[in-house]
């Protein structure tokens, strides 16, 4: 069955007496052009008594029926009257059935000063949950270190497991893509320098620059970033949606505390595995920065690996160790901390583990840094 | 009259799992149809098969005298227009609100005015029984019902023919069920609606469904009204409507 499009006319009879004719469909899918002569009516007619008359009408269903509704109560607060004519028995009903689900409500348009205000409004807004961010995560940090607290006075009901089953998660899975990231860095500094370096005849010095920067520096940065990418936003994913599927509550109705559960194996898994796996982006970085000596400044393996042993004081090797735990305490509790902010829709899964990679980055980079000041200031 | 749905014939397997053999029926204008089934039963899967979701192995379905294995492109376009799908979860989307939610389809294929598809949109909000201020919450902040009631004032946004509703009732109350059956009953008869709705709830079944099929063995193994199918002495129906449950509620009659 065709439908037939919606037509409205208008038939001026005298100056302020006006006749709307309708013809066709008035449904969802034909109403377009009877609504734009609407339109366009309502725009000029004022102070006028209108006859409707719909008895040409076809079918009707209820978005034509609001259609009229609509620019009956427009035109009606212009200050016309309006007879509606030739209504068939269908209409009727349908009209008496739609017309008291029209409510009364109105809209309410931003104003100019509001639209002014907004910025500051929202700048106003942006700050508020930045603190309150800061406040919900000092509170979840003492929160997890009284679970800590817990946890070590009785050791038993550490979740050996879990820390175990995170430790090949986060850790040995990693492995790979540490090994390609770590190796390329070695292979990116040694090119670099190599440049320089030949313009002085000071070849050999290449092996005091990579060791020093790979195993002080670049190991544990990048290994942390490969980490906050990888782990810190599958924490926040996984424990969204856990907290979306209730699991998270139905864990604290059986008395097993999320902290306990969830948040401190993680936590002491990735503090226990990054350590290592920065030392293993040591050996893959340097192995880099090797080949590449090898094959651009003529440096053998032996005389490179003779000239490390000379050059490389064991303090950097163990500095750079030693960043490990900070760095993956950091990923971790953001990562846990933004899961556990997961809301009850799903969009905001993804809004979180977006916010969590953001913030576990900034902070490693930020951690590094002051722990730079702090070891030159020291002197170390 | 043709049927608004006729099925025939269908087989549909998921490996070596077959869960239709051979399921035909037949929907007419006018009638709030249920499928019914136990757990299982291929009552869900049915319903998606009709609803071009999935296809079936062998077998022919026909909507609106449209064989959905020749449908062409814009047919289905056109068909999907003419349908409202209703959820078992609601399924509504989780970044809009229910007022963008309802106008989503009238946005994307009308051309009305905004302010005329806001007021449609509060009609039909209206309609399923929310208040105007649901209509700016997002669907995290709804109860469970309400969930139900948006997503049917989604379902009937672009006044379809034809009304699919997966599992209803399921999920609220024996009061809120009354009366989303009773809302049900309204709208058929206010705008003219066909129903399909696959339900295990017997009270719906008494109090609203005028026909019926009833799966299980892989095949429909009664249709027709309450009274007919009761005749049938299947064992699965037998079971279904004389169990602890079935009788309580035939001793209170219709």
């Amino acid at each position: 069955m065709e439908l037939q499009q919606a037509q409205i006319q208008k038939v001026d009879v005298k100056t302020g007496t006006l006749i709307f004719e309708c013809q066709g469909d008035w449904t969802v899918d034909t109403l377009q052009s009877a609504v734009q002569s609407l339109e366009g009516y309502s725009r000029t007619v004022r102070n006028s008594s209108i006859q409707w008359d719909v008895s040409a009408v076809g079918l009707v269903d209820s978005a034509g029926m609001m259609c009229f509704i609509y620019f009956q109560d427009l035109l009606k607060s212009q200050q016309c009257s309006i007879e509606l004519s030739g209504a068939s028995e269908e209409f009727e009903e349908l009209y008496e059935l739609l017309r008291p689900l029209v409510s009364e409500h109105t809209v309410s348009k931003p104003g100019v000063l509001s639209r002014i205000q907004a910025p500051f409004r929202h700048l106003g807004k942006a700050t508020a949950a930045f603190w309150r961010d800061i406040a919900e995560f000092l509170s979840f940090v003492g929160e997890n270190f009284v679970a800590l607290v817990l946890s070590v006075r009785h050791p038993s009901s550490i979740r050996y497991s879990a820390i175990i089953k995170n430790i090949e998660d986060a850790g040995v899975r990693a492995l790979p893509i540490v090994a390609l990231t770590s190796f390329l860095i070695g292979v990116v500094i040694a090119y670099q320098g190599a440049v320089q370096l030949q313009k002085f005849g000071a070849n050999i010095f290449i092996v005091d620059m990579i060791g020093i920067s790979v195993t002080r520096e670049l190991a544990p940065l990048i290994t942390a970033i490969v980490v906050a990418g990888r782990t810190g936003s599958s924490y926040t994913a996984q424990l969204g949606a856990m907290k979306i599927t209730e699991e998270i509550n139905a864990m604290r109705t059986m008395g097993f505390e999320p902290h306990r559960f969830l948040v401190l194996p993680r936590i002491i898994a990735l503090m226990l595995v990054l350590p290592l796996m920065i030392f293993f982006a040591d050996i893959i970085g340097i192995a880099g920065g090797m080949v590449v000596s090898h094959l651009h400044l003529n440096i053998s393996y032996s005389e490179f690996i003779h000239r490390l042993q000379d050059v490389l004081d064991i303090k950097h090797f163990w500095i750079g160790l030693g960043k490990g735990p900070f760095f993956a305490w950091l990923i971790a509790i953001t990562g846990c901390f933004r899961g556990f902010q997961v809301s009850r829709n799903t969009e905001s899964i993804g809004r979180y583990t977006t916010i969590s990679v953001v913030n576990a980055i900034f902070l490693v980079i930020a951690c590094d840094a002051v722990f730079s000041i702090v070891f030159t200031e020291l002197g170390i | 009259m043709n049927p608004i749905i006729k099925v025939t014939d269908v087989v549909t397997r998921f490996g070596d799992n077959v869960i239709h053999d051979g399921v035909s029926l037949s929907v007419q204008k006018g009638e709030i149809y249920g499928l019914l089934g136990g757990s299982g039963s291929g009552k869900s899967t049915l319903m998606k098969e009709m609803i071009m979701l999935l296809q079936p192995a062998s077998g022919e379905i026909s909507v609106f005298d449209y064989d959905l294995n020749k449908i062409s492109r814009m047919e289905a376009a056109s068909l999907r227009r003419r349908w409202g799908v209703l959820f078992q979860q609601g399924a509504l989307y989780s970044s809009l609100t229910v007022m963008e939610n309802v106008a989503i389809r009238l946005k994307e294929y009308t051309k009305l005015p905004a302010e005329l598809i806001r007021e449609i949109v509060y009609m039909k909000i209206n309609m399923v029984g929310l208040p105007d201020h649901a209509a700016d919450l997002y669907p995290s902040e709804l109860s469970g019902g309400m969930v139900k009631r948006a997503s049917l004032a989604r379902a009937l946004a672009m006044d379809p023919r034809l009304l699919f509703l997966d599992e209803p009732t399921s999920g609220l109350d024996p009061v809120g069920a009354e009366e989303f059956d009773d809302l049900i009953l309204e709208l058929r008869d206010m705008l003219g609606l066909t129903v399909v709705m696959v339900t295990h709830d017997l009270d719906s079944i008494w109090t609203i469904v005028d026909r019926f099929a009833v799966l299980g063995d892989k095949k429909v193994i009664a249709e027709g009204t309450l009274n007919e199918v009761m005749q049938q002495p299947h064992p699965i129906i037998q079971q279904f409507f004389k169990g602890e449950r079935g009788r309580l509620r035939s001793g209170y009659g219709k």
